[in-house]
């Protein structure tokens, strides 16, 4: 579903190479987890996927099924179904989440060649989604992410995910700031998407996401690259042990 | 020869180009307004309040030519009950106007009052007169001097619709001066709407007198046509407990500019006044406010928004002076531009004057690109760029627009706004 190809990535403004070579696929149906290091490119890799400004692609390649992403405006390649889940959301002052949300699924819509949702339908059906993440009312009416705690805007990144139904769903430490009840809750809702045409990418630097969400496969990234790929122990080898014997090992 | 001299000074030129209609009851206030303009002389642009905006299009003598706009959406206020006054080019339309007949207020037009008792006799370049100072405004007092016409509204109730004064511009080089007066009774309230150009190049004064316990609700907009030029000054005193609540939205227009000028001289007194502009091109947006503090407890707003593009320019000057023994004054002021491109300018002179010791005041003015990390937000959720930049773009104009209390007022003006945007994007 989502194939990486030796994607070389450096930043636009510097001579600093960030990404030296990646190599992923993510089956359909699959969970992969990416673990790493501070500052081992997981970040920018889920950017350049999503098509933000700042980097150059100097190599490689990246495709959603056959479609060639880095070809592709940012919301060309959300209307082909990626989606990626902020580690740090946006707070956009002035503009309603509802506002945002039901601006978000009509353009995908219409660009798929898809009817609108009338407002009725689409009220009803992020009520239900909010309820089940515990998001309130209120929230919804407030502007995007704008006085959320880290937590809230979170859950609210649940919420677009859940609303828009991406097919390749990346989440980009979506468990950092969340509290015990808050993390299931976002499980809950990754875990209710879960299904044989998605695919998920789930960047994260703790076991415990990775108890409620389980990976298929965990990826350990590093300076740039995959160093390592494994099973889901390869995660509990991180939490007991740091990436110190990983690091030893693949040097 | 003395009569080449006097030829030569372009305020001499500019008034033996005018005539003063001869209305008994104005006619003191006239010849007061007009020795004014000979001492003060017209603006020029090395004084200090117009250091930004170069008046010799409004000073000129006769207007600029200004392309007439074919309109092509439905009139502003359209869904609204209101009385209609309407006026083509500067000329009452008494046939497109709607009966001046409405409980809780009088309204009479300036041309056609003529008794000699006039109530507005104490409103009528009064308040024009008390706004020379300490900042001159000529082109005010040109027009006390010289209108030709505008209504005087005498505020005895609650009228039950909003009073509409609507200015079409048929002409291209039509100059139009219109006066109008609002003298407000105490407890009273009223709205007044004022939309569309009232000519190529027009000189609109509003003088608003409230008296204690009244509360004033002024929705503006000026327009469409690209090239028409405006001075427009509004000038109000407020008694105890009043209000005041005025909402300017301007889009296109080569050249405007709103004074508006405010006096708090009752305690625990509101005054709010914003503006919405949006400019694309040759557009020269000036907005200059003074407002003062004479009072103990009031409390005044200025929001201003300015979204700018193709080498359009915004102006703000705004002052809140507080004076001696005006405690536990609030008064906040905030002026913002968007550059939708670095041809684009905004320059702003936000003003604090403060001689009482309990005060609370805070300025702040800014301007500044779109915020990409929100436009990549955005259009990572598949909205398109120029549809998330529009979204962006209105919500900072949101902030003045919300100044506009009446919901289906505030949702006619972002609509005209979310308009603008898609006819002038990308
Ligand atoms: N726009 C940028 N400007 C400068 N440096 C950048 C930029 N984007 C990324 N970097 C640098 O690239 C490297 C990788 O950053 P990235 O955010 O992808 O790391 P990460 O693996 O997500 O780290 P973390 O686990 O802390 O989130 C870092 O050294 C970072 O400072
Ligand atoms: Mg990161």
């Amino acid at each position: 579903m989502l194939s990486i190809k030796n994607l070389q990535v450096k930043l636009e403004d510097e001579d600093k190479q960030i990404l030296k070579g990646v190599n992923l696929e993510v089956e359909a149906g699959k969970v992969h987890a990416i673990m790493g290091p501070n500052g081992s490119g997981k970040s920018t890799l889920s950017y350049v996927l999503s098509g933000k400004g700042g980097y150059e692609v100097t190599g490689g390649s990246a495709h959603l099924d056959d479609i060639d992403l880095l070809d592709l405006e940012p919301e060309e390649r959300a209307a082909a179904g990626l989606f990626l889940a902020f580690q740090y959301p946006v707070e956009i002052p002035g503009v309603g989440n509802m506002t945002f949300l039901r601006t978000a699924v009509n353009a995908q819509r219409k660009a798929r060649g898809e009817d609108e949702m009338s407002a009725a339908e689409f009220l009803k059906v992020v009520r239900a989604k909010a309820k089940d993440l515990k998001i309130d009312a209120e929230m919804l009416k407030r502007p995007v992410n704008v006085g959320f705690s880290g937590g809230e805007k979170k859950r609210n990144e649940i919420l677009q995910m859940a609303m828009l139904e991406p097919k390749m769903c990346i989440l980009d430490e979506t468990d950092s700031g969340l509290d015990v009840d808050a993390m299931k809750l976002v499980a809950d809702g990754v875990n209710a998407l879960r299904s044989e045409g998605r695919g998920f990418l789930v960047i994260t630097h703790y076991q415990r996401l990775l108890d409620h969400i389980k990976p298929d496969i965990v990826h350990i990234m590093a300076d740039g690259r995959i160093v390592k790929t494994g099973g889901p122990e390869l995660a509990l080898e991180v939490e007991n042990n740091g990436y110190a014997d990983i690091l030893a090992e693949v040097a | 020869m003395a009569d080449a001299v006097v030829k030569s000074d372009p305020t001499e030129a500019l008034i033996a180009s005018l005539a003063m209609p001869d209305a008994t009851w104005a006619k003191p206030a006239r010849e007061d307004a007009l020795a004014r303009v000979r001492t003060m002389g017209l603006p020029q642009r090395r004084d200090e309040y117009w250091k930004y905006t170069r008046p010799d299009t409004l000073t000129q003598i006769g207007a600029p030519k200004a392309a007439v706009l074919v309109m092509d959406e439905a009139p502003m206020f359209d869904e609204v009950d209101r009385l209609r006054i309407v006026f083509v080019d500067g000329v009452y339309d008494a046939e497109a106007s709607d009966d001046l007949s409405l409980e809780g207020v009088t309204i009479e037009r300036l041309a056609a009052a003529s008794s000699d008792l006039h109530w507005a006799t104490c409103v009528y370049g009064v308040l024009e007169a008390r706004g020379q100072t300490p900042v001159a405004r000529p082109l005010a007092a040109v027009n006390t001097a010289f209108a030709t016409d505008g209504v005087l509204i005498h505020v005895t109730g609650k009228p039950n619709k909003p009073i509409n004064l609507v200015y079409h511009h048929k002409s291209e080089t039509s100059d139009a001066i219109l006066h109008n007066c609002i003298k407000m009774d105490a407890g009273t309230e009223v709205t007044l709407l004022e939309n569309g150009p009232a000519a190529a190049r027009f000189n609109k004064v509003l003088e608003v007198e409230i008296a204690d316990g009244a509360a004033f609700h002024h929705i503006r907009a000026q327009g469409r046509d690209h090239e028409r030029r405006a001075a427009t000054h509004i000038f109000s005193r407020l008694g105890a407990e009043s209000e005041f609540h005025s909402f300017t939205m301007t889009v296109n227009g080569q050249l405007t500019r709103n004074d508006c000028v405010i006096e708090l001289t009752g305690d625990d007194a509101i005054a709010n006044v914003a503006g919405a502009c949006v400019g694309d091109g040759d557009f020269h947006h000036d907005d200059t406010v003074f407002i003062t503090h004479d009072a103990v407890n009031c409390r005044s707003r200025q929001v201003f928004k300015k979204v700018l593009r193709n080498g359009a320019t915004g102006v703000f000057q705004g002052k809140i002076l507080v004076k001696a023994g005006a405690q536990k004054t609030d008064g906040y002021q905030i002026s913002q531009a968007l550059l939708l491109d670095g041809d684009s300018q905004f320059l702003a002179k936000p003003e604090l004057e403060i001689y009482a010791d309990d005060v609370a005041c805070s300025h702040g003015s800014t301007s500044g690109a779109i915020d990409e990390d929100a436009l990549f937000y955005l259009r990572s959720r598949g909205v398109p760029e120029a549809e998330a930049t529009n979204l962006l773009t209105l919500s900072f104009l949101a902030e003045a627009v919300e100044e506009i209390s009446d919901e289906a007022l505030r949702e006619d003006m972002t609509v005209r706004l979310a308009a603008w945007l898609m006819r002038h994007r990308g």
